[in-house]
């Protein structure tokens, strides 16, 4: 796009500068990094910019040097056509510019108004929190963020906390809101509650930007959109009406990104996993899972939806036997599988894709050759008379190497050095190549870019293919409405209820009966209220 | 054996258990652990005495002893906020550590005679009270005064003032303070430094008010530990410490007196004529501490329990989350 000039700037009221923030040549080196490479950013009164890019693109560090978390080794920022220099977050709150993270800075056992008021000089000594409740209140109002005050963090669900967060930076008088990933964690209606939120805040002039790999959401709410890839701006404020996702992902990954992988059509076999009335607690000793009982059959990827924390992690654990099962069976093909070990799962055929990868998944210090043979190692050919045939796992690793495409310069790097979609390739490598019959796999693309996410697709299609069963637990709903047979969706520990995919484009009406059983609502209820239903 | 004179001496010992236990709160409630009491405590007692012996005053020797201890506290300050070593390993160092130092520089000041010691006088009016007159208003030490003071202020500055909402965001979620401005770093060496001002002052009380005197290790014996262990008991709240602090220190006065009279309750006195079923007694507050420690370890009972979420969990500034 061309720079606009800024004489001739069609400007609807002359005494306003055209941007509220204007960010040139940001050039910001880590090392061995270039992580932003002369980037130009420009924000208008009003709008709500999107920020695209894949990980590592630089999205995230640009605005950490808009926040003042980093400096930038060169280029301006100027607020308001003033230039500034933020030596810390603190200067760029008092600037006007808020950033709401992903992981949300909340104290849990602190009420709305404490951590609106947390690090601010007023009150200065004693807390009246009454005063402050209702003035948190009356903001609240005025944007359609409407929280009570008065609650502990801990006792508000996630969209809630979000609206927090948005009032703590508006309490400080933020002007600009910067948004990062801020669907990643939400059930679908409460997307919608976030976005009619944005609309009215940037209709009572705040500008937001709003950092995101979705790409329909982008279509959806931004009204221009700047797109990153390895450091440089490949799009620059483009109007996002018109724009295609597949446009999008093309200036993000730099070539044609399949979206829909082709989903053949497999014979569904026999019941693999059967889980019966399964009920489990979590870390606190308290009811996670509260009689569970879904099933997955041979040949087909059943997906598991449900908004982050509602179980799905206990549930992988309690199918592995990483968590104590209190009641209820497990059985694959026919065994019981609950409350034995791990290694009794891993022998009869249980391939598991953990959560997370750097710690569970794998061991970070180890090199790669030795988390690929994790699964093997006590077994013929790698354990040979108990001792470890490491010239044969050497060997055995370069072969995974090749074969699931893992870029990693020699196979006794650390895994630890490896990239988000590398790493998964190791656990895939190491998970697959045992022909598993069961497969759950939670989360396999959090955190990973589009291209990673569809090799990482078509090996689960692949498993598929080749007659394993798959559990799929994901918080993206797209993701598992493209791979899924069959979705069960849980809600406070409880199976809400399970739908058919039918090949493809998802009918609006599925997806909202999928958005409440997520938020709650059995599936018996929706079909009796005479909601659509399909499937 | 009369009741309410080992009530009242109860409510003395407890004292130095509740100064220890809310010094030991407000650094764990910013989510430093530090098992070092112990040897802060002795540090202060000793400390409190020998000035005493020196300049002739109890005030000027409290006053060290709280410096002291405070600045011993710093060791273990440097080493789990800054370096984020073990917070564990470090307050069990501390804890060796200060009492090498105290049995030290303390060589000899058993021989040294009676000193002055902290006033002792009895509140006019509330001392006419009966029954809670004689046993909390009755000649006792102005530090015992003081302690009823320190429960509802430090109750009132942790849950009601301003830097006390600070302490526990940076106890629960020093991120989301350090995203806001707040100082974690700088915060937490503050209340590592109170709690070690506290430990010191109650070396102090026992040297110069409750037991007078400087009898080596044993002018402790184990009370710091009985302080870490009540930290837990009393879930972090000042006053709930100060139930338990002064419920310790009765029992630990009854046990020593139980053992004295030749008839209880009109039958002979099992604990005169065995004198060793008094050891099982005394080993009782130390065998609750160990109960309670490995109760309050384990990790879903300190969530139900309300342990501040980041306590033993050094901070490191762009780490996600805690």
């Amino acid at each position: 796009m061309a720079q606009p000039n800024l004489p001739n700037n069609p400007d609807p009221s002359p005494a306003q500068p055209p941007f509220v923030v204007e960010m040139r040549g940001i050039v910001k080196r880590f090392p061995g990094v270039l992580a932003n490479d002369h980037v130009d950013f420009e924000l208008r009164p009003g709008e709500i910019h999107a920020l695209l890019g894949e990980n590592g693109a630089g999205k995230s560090t640009l605005m950490n040097v808009l926040a003042g978390l980093y400096r930038q080794d060169s280029g301006v920022i100027k607020i308001n056509g003033v230039p500034v220099t933020f030596s810390s977050p603190r200067d760029a709150i008092n600037a006007g510019i808020g950033m709401i993270h992903q992981h949300f800075m909340l104290v849990p056992s602190q009420t709305v108004t404490e951590n609106i008021l947390l690090g601010l000089d007023n009150p200065r000594f004693i807390l009246n929190l009454s005063r402050y409740d209702s003035k948190i209140a009356e903001l609240g109002k005025q944007f359609g963020l409407e929280v009570d005050p008065r609650a502990k963090i801990w006792q508000l669900s996630v969209g809630e906390q979000q609206r927090v967060e948005i009032l703590k930076m508006l309490y400080r008088g933020a002007n600009v809101l910067i948004m990062d990933e801020p669907t990643a964690v939400l059930a679908p209606q409460e997307i919608e509650g976030l976005f009619s939120i944005l609309r009215s805040m940037t209709a009572q002039g705040k500008s937001i930007i709003f950092i995101s790999h979705k790409l329909n959401e982008i279509t959806a709410i931004a009204d221009r959109v700047t797109v990153l890839r390895r450091g440089k701006v490949t799009a620059a404020g483009q109007p996002a009406r018109g724009l295609t996702r597949q446009q999008l992902a093309n200036l993000m990954v730099g070539r044609d990104v399949i979206f829909n992988l082709e989903k053949k059509p497999v014979q569904r076999g026999e019941v693999v996993l059967d889980i019966q009335d399964v009920h489990a607690d979590n870390d606190k000793g308290l009811p996670a899972l509260r009689g569970v009982s879904i099933n997955v059959c041979a040949g087909e990827i059943v997906g598991l939806a449900g908004v982050a924390g509602n179980g799905q992690r206990e549930l992988s654990q309690v199918i592995t036997g990483l968590r104590k099962c209190k009641q209820g069976r497990i059985y694959l093909n026919g065994e019981t599988v609950s409350n034995r070990s791990v290694i009794f799962g891993i022998q009869r055929g249980m391939a598991y894709i953990p959560e997370d990868r750097t710690h569970v998944g794998t061991a970070p210090n180890l090199s790669v050759t030795d988390n690929v043979i994790m699964r093997k190692y006590r077994q013929s050919p790698i354990s040979q008379y108990g001792l470890l045939n490491m010239p044969l796992a050497v060997k055995y690793a370069n072969e995974l190497k090749q074969a699931y495409d893992i870029i990693v310069p020699h196979v006794s790097t650390p895994v630890r050095l490896l990239s988000g979609g590398n790493l998964q390739r190791v656990i895939l490598a190491r998970e697959i190549s045992g022909q598993p019959q069961f497969m759950v796999a939670v989360q396999p693309t959090r955190g990973l870019d589009v291209g990673a996410i569809e090799g990482v697709h078509r090996l689960l299609l692949a498993q598929r293919e080749a007659g394993a069963a798959i559990l799929l637990i994901s918080e993206e709903l797209e993701e598992l409405l493209s791979l899924s047979d069959r979705i069960y969706v849980i809600y406070e520990g409880k199976i809400m209820g399970e739908v058919k995919i039918e090949p493809g484009e998802p009918d609006p009406g599925l997806i909202e009966t999928i958005g409440l059983m997520m938020t709650g609502t059995p599936l018996e209820q929706i079909e009796q209220q005479g909601v659509r239903v399909h499937g | 054996m009369d009741l309410i004179i080992v009530l009242q001496a109860g409510v003395a010992t407890g004292t130095v258990l509740l100064f220890a236990t809310i010094g030991e709160i407000l650094a764990e409630r910013s989510g430093v652990m530090n098992l070092g009491v112990e040897g802060m405590m002795l540090i202060g007692a000793m400390s409190a005495f020998s000035t005493t012996i020196a300049t002739g005053n109890p005030w000027l020797g409290v006053l060290v002893a709280m410096l002291f201890a405070g600045l011993i506290s710093q060791i273990h300050a440097f080493i789990t906020i800054t370096l984020q070593a073990d917070q564990v390993v470090s307050g069990l160092a501390l804890t060796f550590l200060s009492t090498g130092i105290s049995l030290v520089l303390g060589e000899g000041l058993s021989k040294a005679g009676t000193v002055s010691l902290m006033p002792v006088f009895s509140i006019p009016v509330l001392s006419q009270i009966p029954i809670l007159g004689p046993i909390f208003f009755t000649r006792h030490s102005i530090l015992v005064y003081f302690g009823y003071i320190l429960v509802p202020l430090s109750w009132y500055y942790i849950n009601r003032t301003r830097p006390g909402m600070h302490l526990r965001a940076v106890g629960e979620y020093p991120a989301a303070a350090d995203a806001l401005g707040i100082n974690v770093f700088r915060m937490r060496y503050l209340y590592v430094f109170v709690g070690g001002v506290m430990a010191g002052l109650a070396g102090a009380t026992i040297s110069l008010a409750v037991s007078p005197g400087w009898f080596s290790e044993l002018t402790t014996a184990g009370q710091g530990w009985i302080a870490v262990g009540l930290v837990i008991f009393a879930q972090w709240d000042p006053v709930r410490a100060a139930v338990g602090s002064y419920a310790f220190g009765a029992l630990r006065r009854l046990i020593l007196d139980i053992q004295g009279p030749t008839m209880l309750f009109g039958f002979a006195n099992p604990f005169y004529y065995n004198p060793y079923w008094g050891f099982f007694l005394q080993m009782l507050p130390y065998a609750f501490t160990v109960i309670v420690l490995v109760i309050g370890s384990r990790e879903a009972m300190r969530k139900r329990i309300g342990a501040p979420a980041a306590l033993g969990v050094p901070y490191i500034r762009g780490e996600r989350g805690l």
